[in-house]
């Protein structure tokens, strides 16, 4: 592994109910890196995505920056890892700020109504960079589907975490959206942290992604750059499609096509 | 320096929440003091506000003085508590299950310490031992709540969790007929029957020491856990995710639900449907924020039961109706207007 790989997963395994779920991956990802985690249905990914933020026993090794992950107190854990479940659910209608102001939960901001001045930043910048600042009073159950994802997006950017998880953020989006919520993804990928992006849209991932992690079956088969890792033959073995391919603005434009 | 702009903002919405925040309580907290002079000013002989606090303070004659103090004050301390215990209770089962239908009387809760309770008089062990009483219906509650989480599973949908709620509370409801059905004594089985109903008659200082120790207990450890209840609202993976540990708050709650209600079971007898109607009468007052929500419902509970407590003294009944039937017969109506304003969160449930 390099000086710069920043995350680094090693001989990661999941096993859940005595099923093994996630075998053996061992992936390393530096700074600024957006990267996309694809596979089929029942691939593992989300199995995965919860072993790298402890979420599941695991076992193997997650590093950070050097430091072991292992052992380590679930806050401490969360200061580290921001992650985004899929669904973006909200129970209570609570107004938008005081969602957001739970991303400062790990760094024991637990009450939004008493929020030290370094929480009140951050709570600000994530509201502003996931454009949520105009509805901040507004109860989250009363937004739609779009703005809701922001508001889940908003929540998880207030971590400021260096490391960031998310599990398909533009499922049931509209195409505006989704370009937005992965642009903004990006972004805080170049601001310096790790992104790691559950996706079922590999034309997305092609898009946006430095790399792609294609995991099979629990198995990582794929990490390369989108060119590569979503070539004709994994797409073909692993995918069971055929694409369209062409390029445009200098990335690859992958376009699935027909079932092999 | 816009990060200072929007700090200043923050920081002012800070402040119009922490007042906006302490009205409520201000004003049930007032509500409560209000009734709790009314209880001990209502019964047979009425004594006026003045005299109450005369005779609280030591003066007065000594008549209106033992009628205060020894008969009406133990009263009055137990609505308050028992009624607040349930209160907290119900809001933290909420904030715990991110249901506003969650309540410990739905989930067989008071039923279950009824069972451990009666069990205990039956077997004239309380006689012996008044202590074994409150424990005992501490433990029942304690292993219904627990066997009603493992059997609903984790992310239970809410109907998913009231049959299993009801099927706890009909085999703590068989288990309790049984044992009144084996009773060698008659009068022991109306006695336990009486008990069953609910009630906060003639209750003394003793039944206070028995109670309070473990209704403050639970109530601590409620507390304790309230600022989860955000967090959680997200799902308890989201919440995990933020560090907290979602399996430890569970058994903390089921703890702090099982002492305050087993505490208040052993000491009144099961009176239902406070933990279900004081969090959702005090919630949009507190923004419905599950943490917020806590010492205001306990407050509401304590005046809901103080409230029932005293119109069964006021109802015209040559027989005294008991403060159980009472909550019971206002709960279940309420219940079913919350079931039909809920339905079609229910209906989520079943796909």
């Amino acid at each position: 592994m390099s000086a710069a790989s920043y995350l680094v997963a090693d001989g990661l395994r999941v096993a859940l109910g005595g099923r093994q779920v996630v075998h053996d991956v061992s992936l390393a990802l530096p700074r600024g890196h957006l990267a996309a985690l694809v596979g089929p249905n029942g691939a593992g990914k989300t199995s995965l995505l919860r072993a790298l933020a402890g979420l599941v026993p695991a076992q193997g090794r997650v590093m950070l920056g050097g430091d072991d992950m292992g052992g380590l107190a679930a806050r401490e854990r969360a200061r580290r890892f921001a992650y985004l479940p899929q669904g973006h659910v909200v129970h209570w209608p609570l107004p938008v700020r005081d969602i957001v102001a739970l991303g400062r939960y790990p760094h024991g901001a637990t009450d939004p109504a008493r929020l030290g001045r370094r929480d009140t930043e951050a709570v600000e910048r994530a509201m502003r960079a996931a454009d949520v600042v105009a509805f901040a009073d507004r109860p989250v159950t009363a937004l739609s589907g779009g703005e809701r994802s922001r508001v889940a997006l908003a929540r998880m950017l207030a971590v400021e975490a260096p490391v960031v998880l998310a599990d398909e953020p533009v499922a049931s989006l509209d195409p505006y959206h989704q370009i937005e919520v992965l642009a903004l993804l990006q972004r805080t990928a170049r601001a310096g942290a790790v992104v790691i992006v559950v996706t079922h849209d590999l034309g997305l991932a092609a898009r946006f992604a430095d790399r792609v992690l294609v995991l099979e079956a629990g198995r990582l088969v794929g990490d390369d750059v989108p060119g590569v890792a979503l070539g004709p033959a994994p797409l073909a073995e692993v995918f069971r499609v055929g694409a369209y391919r062409s390029g445009h603005e200098g990335q690859p434009v992958i376009v699935p096509w027909s079932a092999v | 320096m816009d990060g200072t702009d929007a700090a200043t903002t923050a920081g002012t919405t800070g402040v119009r929440l922490r007042v906006l925040e302490r009205l409520p309580v201000l004003l049930l907290g007032s509500l409560v003091v209000l009734l709790l002079l009314l209880s001990l000013g209502i019964g047979p002989v009425r004594v006026s506000p003045g005299a109450v606090l005369a005779a609280l303070a030591g003066g007065g004659t000594e008549e209106t003085r033992i009628i205060v103090q020894e008969i009406r004050l133990p009263r009055a301390i137990l609505a308050a508590a028992v009624g607040a215990s349930l209160g907290l209770s119900g809001a933290a089962l909420q904030g715990l299950l991110r249901n506003p239908l969650a309540a410990p009387e739905l989930f067989g809760a008071p039923q279950a310490a009824a069972l451990g309770a009666v069990l205990v008089i039956a077997t004239g062990l309380a006689d012996v031992l008044s202590f074994v009483l409150p424990i005992a219906a501490i433990a029942a509650a304690f292993v219904s709540v627990f066997a009603l989480l493992v059997v609903a599973g984790r992310n239970a949908s809410l109907l998913l969790l009231i049959l299993s709620g009801l099927a706890l509370s009909s085999l703590a409801g068989a288990g309790t007929a049984l044992t009144m059905n084996l009773a060698p004594n008659p009068f022991a089985a109306l006695e336990i029957s009486f008990w069953l109903l609910g009630s906060l008659e003639d209750r003394s200082l003793r039944h206070v020491m028995l109670a309070l120790p473990f209704i403050v207990a639970g109530a601590a450890v409620l507390a304790s856990q309230r600022h989860a209840f955000r967090p959680l609202g997200l799902g308890e993976e989201a919440a995990a995710s933020l560090g907290v540990d979602v399996a430890r708050t569970r058994l903390l709650v089921i703890l702090g639900v099982a002492l305050g209600v087993g505490g208040s079971v052993a000491v009144s007898g099961t009176i239902g449907f406070i933990g279900l109607i004081g969090p959702h009468l005090v919630r949009p007052l507190v923004g419905y924020d599950p943490a917020r929500l806590m010492l205001p419902s306990a407050l509401g509970g304590a005046a809901l039961l103080l409230s029932a407590d005293i119109a069964v003294r006021l109802l015209p009944a040559t027989t005294s109706v008991r403060v159980g039937v009472l909550t019971a017969l206002i709960g279940v109506p309420f219940f079913l207007w919350l079931i039909l304003r809920e339905r079609r969160a229910l209906g989520g449930g079943l796909g």
